[in-house]
């Protein structure tokens, strides 16, 4: 197990490394670079004055240079500077990638009780009304656009309702208390939610149905188990195993929902920041907020593999 | 048979029928019933191993699992040590089922996957409230090794085990409640040959030194041959013909069973002199015949099989073999 971990870590490292090169390619042949926008805000610049600029900052050098050196630099924790903010990178990285991860972290939480919950149920009443009800309302989930639904929220708890703020983050010149932010996070949390909650209901609706259909959940029956036993303990542990492992998966999935969410509900979280960072050429900026959405694919994926070993006694990693 | 003693188990006029979907909405009248097993009787004493035969889909696995609760009676009584499964409280059936287990065909499937085998032997004394945690350990180190394999095989999971430890596994799963009765469900069917044999003779083996009773269903007439003391024959969800094994083997009353032994390979005859094969399908559970429900693929049918169903009486001279034919040997 110890083993299996330490090569994956090794491994997300090596594509971590050659994502960093293709990111770092991709964005040095974009047109113009960030000389250019500065020339542009400030028609006073010579020739001269581009050149000199360009070799300051080391963008006169080939492409394969630059990133050498970056790399360099990287390798001792040096992310260089933001150009539009003015800032170590990290600085400006790092809250944006809390805001996200709020957000993120909290419809992931929601949405994964509120699937299972309702999956369950509906498997224990296959065919019944109530299991085409939240079959219903699972398919308008998938079927409803993010944005569509962010705006409709809005326009609902916000705008009708007045219950709740339309955007942001938090209450300008409020106490910035941890309520106030609460009731920031309401209505991005419900998008996000209703999102992703509908796929995970019917997988664990599918899931479960299959497994009910088990042999070994007639054994367990046969030997005098009580239902409770059978569909917690039997049951739900073996549904569990595939849902687990595309919980883990839809982690790339959910960044891309957040980003848009976020967008909708005008929180700065990394969506924006990678947005702005590349329509203002802030390189290092965007190098960095696109890898760090490239490791949290890389670790949801290896908690994928690692929870399914743990879930299956069937699968062995070493 | 020693009549005097009283019976385990006696199935008197046991019924399971299950109500089926209409098979489309435009379809009036009454849903159709799917007649598995109906008017079944028969007894089984203590030690006594009572073999239940006959074809694919004929409503043996649904006796079986009748008798252990995992299908309601529609109609009928299970008496077991005297006392009506079907109309006790549930509490109490609870109780009285302990003694009752049941081995199923498909080792590969029937153990859950997520347990190790410690698991899957203790549940069952943990769901029945048999002693503590280190006492219920101590019985399934004695269970695995009562059922010849090591002890270390309870650290495992089932999928790390060959089909016939697997069935091992089940069986001490099966034993672990000290049951009297143990319905085996094709028990080998899943199984090679070289393993099944084995499998027969553990369950020989524990048969005497448990003192077991067993309704072992299958559809292997050798294994039947091998293990029962008598035979159950069943067609269509009736019994056709119950009969102690020697008499059954050698003399079979009824056509139907006669025509099963006839199915039987030997090695040295030709397919020629098998006699006849029964022709024809069996029909549906859903649309029995009418009278016999044999008489479509009967070579002996008359006019009265049609009309009456006979029922299960001892054949001429033999008072221990029952048949249901209106023309039984």
């Amino acid at each position: 197990m110890l083993r299996f971990i330490t090569s994956r870590l090794l491994q997300s490292a090596i594509v971590l490394l050659v994502m960093s090169f293709i990111i770092y390619g991709l964005i040095g042949l974009m047109p113009g670079d960030p000389i250019d926008i500065m020339v542009n805000s400030n028609p006073g610049y010579t020739a001269q004055d581009v050149a000199r600029l360009r070799a300051q900052y080391g963008l006169d050098q080939p492409l394969l240079t630059r990133y050498w050196n970056w790399l360099q630099a990287a390798a001792v924790l040096d992310f260089g500077y933001s150009r539009t903010y003015s800032q170590p990178v990290l600085v400006v990285l790092v809250p944006a990638l809390i805001q996200t991860g709020k957000l993120v972290g909290l419809s992931f939480v929601v949405f994964t009780v509120l699937a299972l919950t309702l999956g369950v149920i509906a498997a224990l009443v296959k065919g019944s009304v109530l299991d085409r009800v939240i079959n219903l309302l699972a398919f308008a989930g998938i079927s409803v656009p993010v944005f569509f639904l962010a705006l409709m929220l809005i326009y609902l708890f916000a705008v009708r309702l007045g219950w709740l703020p339309a955007s942001g983050m938090f209450t300008i010149g409020g106490d910035g208390s941890l309520a106030d932010m609460a009731k920031y996070m309401v209505l991005p949390v419900l998008t996000l939610t209703a999102a992703f909650v509908g796929r995970f209901t019917r997988f664990t609706r599918a899931s479960m149905v299959e497994v009910l259909r088990m042999d070994y959940i007639r054994t367990a029956r046969a030997k005098g188990a009580g239902k409770l036993r059978v569909v917690f303990k039997h049951a739900l542990r073996n549904a569990l195993i595939p849902v687990v492992t595309v919980l883990a998966l839809s982690f790339g999935a959910l960044l891309g929902g957040a980003l848009i969410t976020e967008t909708m509900f005008a929180q700065r979280g990394m969506g924006k920041l990678i947005f702005d960072a590349i329509m203002g050429n802030d390189f290092n900026l965007a190098l960095m907020g696109l890898l760090f959405a490239t490791t949290a694919t890389l670790v949801s994926n290896l908690v994928a593999d690692i929870a399914y070993a743990w879930l299956d006694p069937r699968i062995s990693l070493s | 048979m020693n009549t005097t003693t009283a019976p385990l188990l006696q199935v008197d006029q046991l019924a399971v029928h299950f109500p089926m979907p209409r098979s489309g909405w435009l379809q009036r009248g009454p849903s159709p019933v799917l007649q598995a097993v109906s008017d079944v009787s028969f007894s089984i004493t203590p030690g006594e191993t009572l073999a239940l035969v006959g074809e694919s889909g004929c409503g043996k696995t649904t006796l079986g699992r009748a008798l252990v609760g995992l299908y309601a009676a529609t109609h009928g009584a299970i008496r077991f040590k005297g006392e009506d499964l079907t109309t006790m409280p549930a509490a109490q059936q609870q109780k009285t089922r302990r003694a009752i287990q049941m081995i199923f065909q498909d080792p590969y499937e029937s153990l859950n996957p997520r347990l190790p085998v410690s698991d899957v032997i203790t549940e069952p004394l943990l769901i029945h409230g048999i002693g503590n945690k280190t006492e219920r350990a101590d019985r399934a180190r004695e269970l695995i090794a009562q059922v010849g394999l090591p002890v270390d095989a309870l650290n495992r999971y089932p999928h790390q085990f060959s089909g016939g430890q697997r069935q091992r596994i089940a069986i001490a799963r099966a034993l672990g409640p000290e049951p009297e009765l143990i319905v085996a469900d094709e028990p080998l069917s899943a199984l090679d040959v070289s393993i099944q044999s084995q499998i027969l003779n553990l369950m020989s083996e524990l048969r005497e030194e448990r003192h077991l009773s067993y309704l072992f269903i299958s559809h292997d007439l050798s294994a039947v041959h091998h293990l029962a003391d008598r035979v159950a024959v069943m067609y269509l969800g009736r019994l056709v013909e119950v009969a102690p094994r020697a008499e059954l083997f050698a003399s079979p009353s009824h056509p139907y069973t006669k025509a099963l032994l006839d199915a039987i390979p030997r090695i040295g005859q030709g397919r020629r002199a098998r006699g006849r094969t029964i022709q024809g399908d069996l029909p549906s559970p859903l649309k029995p015949p009418s009278g016999c429900a044999f008489h479509p693929r009967c070579p002996k049918a008359q006019a009265i099989c049609k009309v009456e169903a006979p029922v299960l009486l001892p054949a001429p001279g033999r008072v221990q073999q029952l048949a249901a034919c209106h023309f039984k040997d």
